[in-house]
Parts: C-alpha cells; sequence; structure tokens
C-alpha cells in the first residue's frame, strides 16, 4: 500500500470533479486530500465517502490566488514531514503549471496527463497518450520519492462505488514563501462555461462556419445542451474563433462524453486531439471527410440547416 | 546587456502518421519531417522582438536531442538568433534529463539568463514540464501559457491564459522564464539572407554527459507504444435533402439520448 496525496482545486462550494476521479482510481491505498484554501464541508463529506483518510485545508497569506512559486512553496511546506509516495492532481490550467515546479523541488519524476493508471503492489504504472493522442505508450516513475501524477479530466469516469473513510478535516498554516512573479489582476474570459481540457459536452466548428458572426448557432446549441464551443486549427486561422476555442495538436486535446464536429473536415491534426471523446457526431456536406472515420454518429448535410434542427429538437427534448 | 536564451525542440511534423516501432519503445523516426516545435517559434519571436529593441541584448537558443538533423536550431538562427548551443542526445530523454541538460548548457555557456523563453509545451510528448522543471532548477520564477508581453526596463507585464480564455496578469521584476502560446506574437519566417547568415553563425556542441546528464537523471520510463484501439464504424445519416433532414436530426439525438446516453 502507498501512502497517497491527492490535491483538490476547490470551485464555488465543491472541489473539481477530476479529485474524485483519482480518488476512485486510488481504492486500496492509503490517500489523503489537500486544497489551498477551505475545502467546503459538503466536498469533504463526499472526499471522505470516496476514499479519503485526512483532508486538509492549506491556508496562508498570499495564497488567494494561484502563483506558481506560492503555491508550490506552500505545498513542499506542507508535505515535508508527511512522507507521501505519490502525490496525484488533475492535468488542469493550475496542476499543469504547478506539479512540475513541484515536483522540481523534490527533484522527483512526473507523469503527466494519464487517462488511466493502476497500482500494482503500490507502484504506479500509467497510460498516457503521446503525439496528441496519435499513439499510447505505458508510463513509470523512478528515482526519488514522491512521485508526481497528473489525470487529464474526464478520462478515468467519476467512481461507480463508494469507498469510505473516516476524512478526518484538518486546517494547517502553510507558507508561501518568497513570491517574484505575484498575480496582479485577473481578467475574466468572456465565457462563464466550463474550459474545454475540462467539459463533458463539446460543439465545434470549422472552416465551414465562415466567419465569426456564424458561431452564434453553435452557442445557441451549447446553450441548450451546456456545452462549450471549441473550433479547428482552420476556423481560428481564419479568424473565426480565438486560439483558447483551439481543439488539436497545436490546441486542446479534449475527452467529452458528447463531442460534435461542425463543418470539421478532420485533418490529422484535429482528430488527435478529440478522438479520445466518447461520442463523437459529425456533420459535414462531405460525405468522404475523414471526421466520418471517427464519427459515431455521422450526419452527411449542411451544418447551417442541421444545426438550428438540433437544436430545436434538444430544446424540446431537455425542456 | 541582456542575455536571452530561448530553449527549441524539434518534433515530428503536426501532418505527421505516428506509428510505434518494432519492439514498442518509442516511434518509427527512419521517415519523419521534424519540425521546430510550434509553440516554441512564439519563444524565438519574442527573444527577437526584445533584442530588436535592446542594443546588445544576445539571443542564444538551446536543443537538446539528436544531431542528424538540426532543423530547429537553423531555423531560430535564420529568424535571427545570435548563436546556438546543441546538446547530443537521443530523442527520448524525458523533461527532467532535458531541463538538466538545458540548465548545464546555460551554466556552461558562462552567461547568467535575464531571460529565458520556451514554447508552453512541445506537441510530442506533450509533458508541459521542462520550462517549470528548468525555472525551479534556475532558481527562477516562471508564467506559462503566456499570450501577453509587456517590458519596461526590467519590469515584466505577463499575461497567462487559464480556462475559458480568462487571463492572469503578472507583474515580475527581474529574471523570469516566459513559457509562450500561440497568439503571443506573429513569428516571422525566416528570410532568405538570414538563411545563408544562419551557416556562419557559432553553434556550440555538447554531450550529455558535458553537461552533467546520466542515465541515473532518467525519472519516467515509457514501453509499450501502441496505436489508440481503432473505433468501429458508426452510424451514417444522409441528410442533404430537405426532406431527409427534420427526421434524421430527431433520429440523431434520440441515439444520443437512448443508445448513447450522453444527453
Amino acid at each position: 500500500m502507498s501512502k497517497v496525496l491527492v490535491l483538490a482545486e476547490i470551485q464555488g462550494d465543491d472541489v473539481k470533479s477530476v479529485a474524485y476521479e483519482i480518488l476512485g482510481k486510488l481504492a486500496g491505498q492509503s490517500i489523503d486530500v489537500a486544497a489551498i484554501g477551505s475545502i467546503p464541508a459538503a466536498a469533504a463529506e463526499k472526499l471522505a465517502k470516496h476514499g479519503a483518510e485526512n483532508i486538509h485545508s492549506l491556508k496562508g497569506d498570499k495564497l488567494d490566488h494561484y502563483t506558481p512559486e506560492g503555491w508550490s512553496n506552500a505545498l513542499k511546506n506542507f508535505m515535508s514531514d508527511k512522507g507521501y509516495d505519490y502525490v496525484f492532481s488533475g492535468a488542469t490550467a493550475t496542476g499543469k503549471d504547478l506539479i512540475p515546479r513541484l515536483a522540481g523541488m523534490f527533484d522527483a519524476g512526473m507523469a503527466s496527463e494519464v487517462v488511466n493508471f493502476t497500482f500494482d503492489g503500490g507502484t504506479f504504472a500509467g497510460t498516457r497518450p503521446l503525439f496528441a493522442g496519435k499513439c499510447l505508450a505505458k508510463v513509470e516513475i523512478q528515482g526519488p520519492k514522491p512521485h508526481f501524477v497528473t489525470v487529464r479530466p474526464n478520462a478515468l469516469g467519476m467512481p461507480t462505488s463508494e469507498n469510505a473513510k473516516a476524512g478526518a478535516t484538518n486546517e494547517a498554516s502553510v507558507d508561501a514563501g518568497t513570491i517574484r512573479a505575484f498575480v496582479k489582476e485577473i481578467v475574466k474570459g468572456a465565457s462563464e462555461k466550463l474550459d474545454l481540457t475540462e467539459a463533458n459536452v463539446i460543439v465545434s466548428g470549422g472552416r465551414a462556419m465562415k466567419n465569426a458572426e456564424n458561431f452564434k448557432i453553435l452557442n445557441e446549441l451549447a446553450d441548450v445542451i451546456g456545452a462549450t464551443v471549441g473550433a479547428s486549427r482552420a476556423a481560428v486561422d481564419s479568424g473565426f474563433a480565438p486560439h483558447a476555442m483551439q481543439v488539436g495538436q497545436t490546441g486542446k486535446t479534449v475527452s467529452p462524453s458528447l463531442y460534435i464536429a461542425c463543418g470539421i473536415s478532420g485533418a490529422i491534426q484535429h482528430l488527435a486531439g478529440m478522438r479520445t471523446s466518447k461520442v463523437i457526431v459529425a456533420i459535414n456536406t462531405d460525405p468522404d471527410a475523414p471526421i466520418f472515420t471517427k464519427a459515431d454518429y455521422g450526419i452527411v448535410g449542411d451544418l447551417f440547416e442541421i444545426v438550428p434542427l438540433m437544436t430545436k429538437e434538444f430544446k424540446a427534448l431537455l425542456g | 546587456m541582456l542575455n536571452i536564451f530561448v530553449c527549441v525542440k524539434q518534433v515530428p511534423d503536426t501532418e505527421t502518421k505516428v506509428i510505434p516501432n518494432s519492439d514498442g519503445t518509442f516511434i518509427e523516426t527512419s521517415s519523419i519531417k521534424w519540425i521546430m516545435n510550434p509553440y516554441d517559434e512564439f519563444a524565438v519571436e519574442q527573444a527577437l522582438l526584445i533584442k530588436a529593441s535592446n542594443a546588445g541584448a544576445t539571443v542564444t537558443v538551446v536543443r537538446v536531442g539528436g544531431s542528424k538533423d538540426t532543423e530547429a536550431l537553423r531555423t531560430a538562427l535564420a529568424m535571427g538568433a545570435d548563436e546556438a548551443i546543441l546538446v547530443e542526445a537521443g530523442d527520448n530523454l524525458d523533461s527532467y534529463m532535458i531541463a538538466k541538460a538545458i540548465k548545464g548548457a546555460i551554466d556552461k555557456s558562462g552567461k547568467k539568463p535575464d531571460l529565458v523563453f520556451a514554447g508552453k509545451q512541445a506537441i510530442d510528448d506533450d509533458c508541459l514540464q521542462v520550462p517549470q522543471l528548468l525555472a525551479q532548477m534556475l532558481d527562477m520564477p516562471s508564467v506559462s501559457v503566456v499570450v501577453g508581453f509587456e517590458m519596461n526596463g526590467t519590469k515584466l507585464n505577463l499575461k497567462r491564459e487559464i480556462e475559458g480564455g480568462s487571463l492572469e496578469v503578472y507583474e515580475v521584476d527581474g529574471p523570469v522564464l516566459v513559457a509562450c502560446n500561440k497568439g503571443l506574437n506573429t513569428p516571422r519566417y525566416a528570410s532568405l539572407p538570414g538563411i545563408m547568415k544562419a551557416k556562419k553563425k557559432p553553434m556550440a556542441q555538447h554531450s550529455l554527459a558535458d553537461v552533467g546528464v546520466t542515465d541515473a537523471d532518467r525519472r519516467v520510463k515509457y514501453s509499450g507504444f501502441t496505436l489508440p484501439p481503432e473505433k468501429p464504424a458508426g452510424k451514417k445519416f444522409e441528410a442533404m435533402e430537405e426532406g431527409q433532414r427534420a427526421g434524421v436530426v430527431k433520429d440523431v439525438v434520440g441515439l444520443l439520448r437512448n443508445e448513447a446516453k450522453v444527453i
């Protein structure tokens, strides 16, 4: 059995769901959860239900907002006498930036963005996509402990059974140390929706959208089904959408439950970024478009006709 | 005098069809077209923009990897970088070894880095580790996924993209590592005179041992490279004609609800 720390991220009155996904896969190990800030009581209860023995809320000056130095110093400070074998985090915007720096502080190895893993005899082995998902490989970590792992959100799925543990809550004060790069301001993006990398449903538009205004019809569909809107590289390079929306090898790699590709032909580099989506719907006028080879449901048709009909149909279905 | 370092990696072109090698320890590299990692182009460009407005600034590009093809370094030199350092190594080092090799190469150059640039990630192993690891090894702060860069003397104002297109605005005074995202600038193309000049620019070569990296530094081990499982063929519906559309959409929405159960 290994001693594992799962780093959670507080979001509203819960923690980001990838923490629960990770806990579900760690049954059998001795698990602590920690987050910077106050873990809400309801989240602590859920974390205990899914296997957390200790739940640590870490507090200190200059930690209200994420900075790479402040949060990594604080976590190193907290972990120093705990003897963890493994540290897990979601591969979120924060996790991707924080964990490599923290691993560096321990001269330790890190497996990035695994989509599955096992603990055989207390030793981690993961599976991760490389070349934006064009191939998969087994990843193992060696050298000084703790070993660090980030997990792609939505890849493991929520745990289906419970593994209740004590879930003792604890508040610890931690030191942010010296922060040389500090956050002066946060500029909110236009979208209040989940980021593409965490979204459970995505509607994406390609070159066939013709212009930025036409993304309106994708937004309307997305609003009805609770989706985040994405775009292909062709659409981004043509100026129809900002790069933050790009799905693919030079954009974001996503694995939602449902991916609806509208007017996207399916270049290798786009397919690489979305092929792990659980269910793919493709809408394209070209019956030979490569996107159809990856689609569970393909509609050969004009997106400008099909998408509004789909919006209407989902509206009727979902009330 | 500003010392600017830029980390570049050479990766397979995005249109490459990736095939695992016969023993599954890496991919088949014999017929790959190598390019500079696309995100590194933004890093090189930002360094060159700073050089243009800071007399005496030097831009040194550093790469760790195979020496058969030095496309990435030659491209950076042709774009306008002053010198290059190649640390000769295999193509499948892990992030820790690469970061340590770059740190060793920077130390060996005898120049104290004022600014270090890198791409936010390499599109081959997609680890997103080297910039943060290197910053930690250099005892520097780092800001990643940077889409906005302003410099006033030693003061920097950096915009980092986070979830949903939101931005964290960082302020740093002094040396920092900046990991660049698309949208930060528009990378220049190497001009023909640039390409000619690049041939005469200095390129230092070191072995891994020269920069203090050994096999004991390996932290991550890969095996079992495979292609992802192919999906079984899906269902395809013809809806080019007006009379077909409503029925097809109704069917697909029904399937998403009842068969795929994702809505």
